[in-house]
């Protein structure tokens, strides 16, 4: 097998372990203040996933923004997720087009 | 009017039945996924991988932000030690989100809850946080499921045809999967006011960890403190527990 074989076989390994481990090894019971936490981990997440990284995501600032702020509006609209992820695609790639 | 709404109840319970949603809720993530991951084929393409490795990638590590890193550092000869320690970095995140999905789902069976662990990502993740009630299993496992067989096509599809794609769509495509984790996190945060002020804090402190540990460290000593200060300082939840507590005890 070649080199890239073995060295996505790593890249599998080190993947899983983060994602497997604490399915096997958990308390019985988690803390007032550990349930507070793991409450507010998925807003602290998604925030660090969105930013700065969006600016970044179609390689023009200017497209990413319009596609982020599409996002935003349709999102507080409590559209539904498909239409916050379409809506995006299409107005960053109307302004990237346009040569923003 | 009887049977007009007994054949509502019928629907109803479809519609609530946990594999329905399971794969309803997978449909955004799948319209997210499919873009990302024909950019992914197609990065994997121009970096002179080939088509199995670019597939079995996609199925054996399931993880966007490595996989783009790894195809790029594989193409550019880098050595493979390295290319799995910044995997290892890159990915380190998922300990979070595993421990806590682990904590919210009851599943006695170890091979089911190794393989509800291998499809854990940021999406799956973020889909599953805001699901109300108990996690089943099979839930999860439809979900994640869905989610992986469309990054698994569409690896597979970006290689085989992505290039004919206009690039201004290609480059368009890169800011799907934002779009899915802000059409995520809005909505909560609209109904949650620590939950607003938490993620808002991330992006700022990220802002600032990102350059300096690279985005996977970045993200999880973000997440680590931002997360910690809100269960500590957060008196309103608190308040909120002790109400809860108090009915609780009442109740038995």
């Amino acid at each position: 097998m070649s080199e890239a074989f073995w060295i996505v076989l790593g890249m599998a390994a080190v993947t899983y372990l983060p994602r497997m481990l604490p399915f096997f090894w958990r308390p019985a019971a988690y803390s007032p203040f550990v349930r507070r936490f793991l409450k507010y981990l998925p807003f602290a997440i998604l925030g660090a996933l969105i930013f700065p990284g969006v600016l970044t995501s179609t390689g023009s600032p200017a497209s990413s923004v319009a596609g982020a702020a599409v996002a935003v509006l349709f999102a507080w609209w409590r559209w539904h997720l498909i239409l916050v992820v379409l809506g995006a695609v299409l107005a960053a790639t109307l302004v990237g087009a346009i040569g923003g | 009017m009887e049977e007009r709404r007994s054949k509502g109840t019928w629907q109803e319970t479809l519609h609530r039945h946990p594999i329905v949603q399971g794969a309803m809720n997978a449909l955004p993530i799948a319209i997210g996924y499919v873009p990302i991951a024909i950019a992914y084929g197609l990065l994997a393409k121009s970096a002179g991988l080939t088509l199995f490795i670019t597939v079995f990638m996609s199925m054996a590590v399931y993880a966007g932000a490595s996989q783009f890193l790894g195809v790029s550092l594989i193409g550019a000869q880098a050595g493979a030690a390295s290319i799995i320690a910044l995997t290892f970095f890159l990915n380190l995140r998922l300990l979070l989100m595993s421990t806590a999905l682990s904590a919210r789902l009851r599943e006695p069976r170890a091979l089911l809850r190794a393989i509800v662990a291998f499809g854990v990502t940021d999406e799956s993740f973020s889909v599953a946080s805001f699901r109300p009630g108990p996690l089943e299993t099979s839930y999860l496992l439809t979900l994640e499921f869905v989610a992986y067989a469309s990054w698994v096509a569409g690896s597979a599809l970006g290689y085989l045809t992505g290039e004919w794609l206009p690039s201004s769509l290609q480059a368009g495509m890169g800011i799907a999967l934002y779009a899915m984790f802000i059409g995520l996190l809005v909505p909560n945060a609209r109904t949650s006011r620590t939950g607003l002020i938490v993620a808002v804090l991330a992006m700022l402190l990220n802002s600032g960890f990102a350059p300096l540990l690279g985005p996977g460290m970045g993200i999880v000593i973000t997440a680590i403190i931002v997360s910690l200060a809100a269960a500590l300082l957060d008196r309103e939840e608190r308040a909120e527990e002790a109400v809860q507590d108090g009915a609780a005890t009442h109740e038995r």
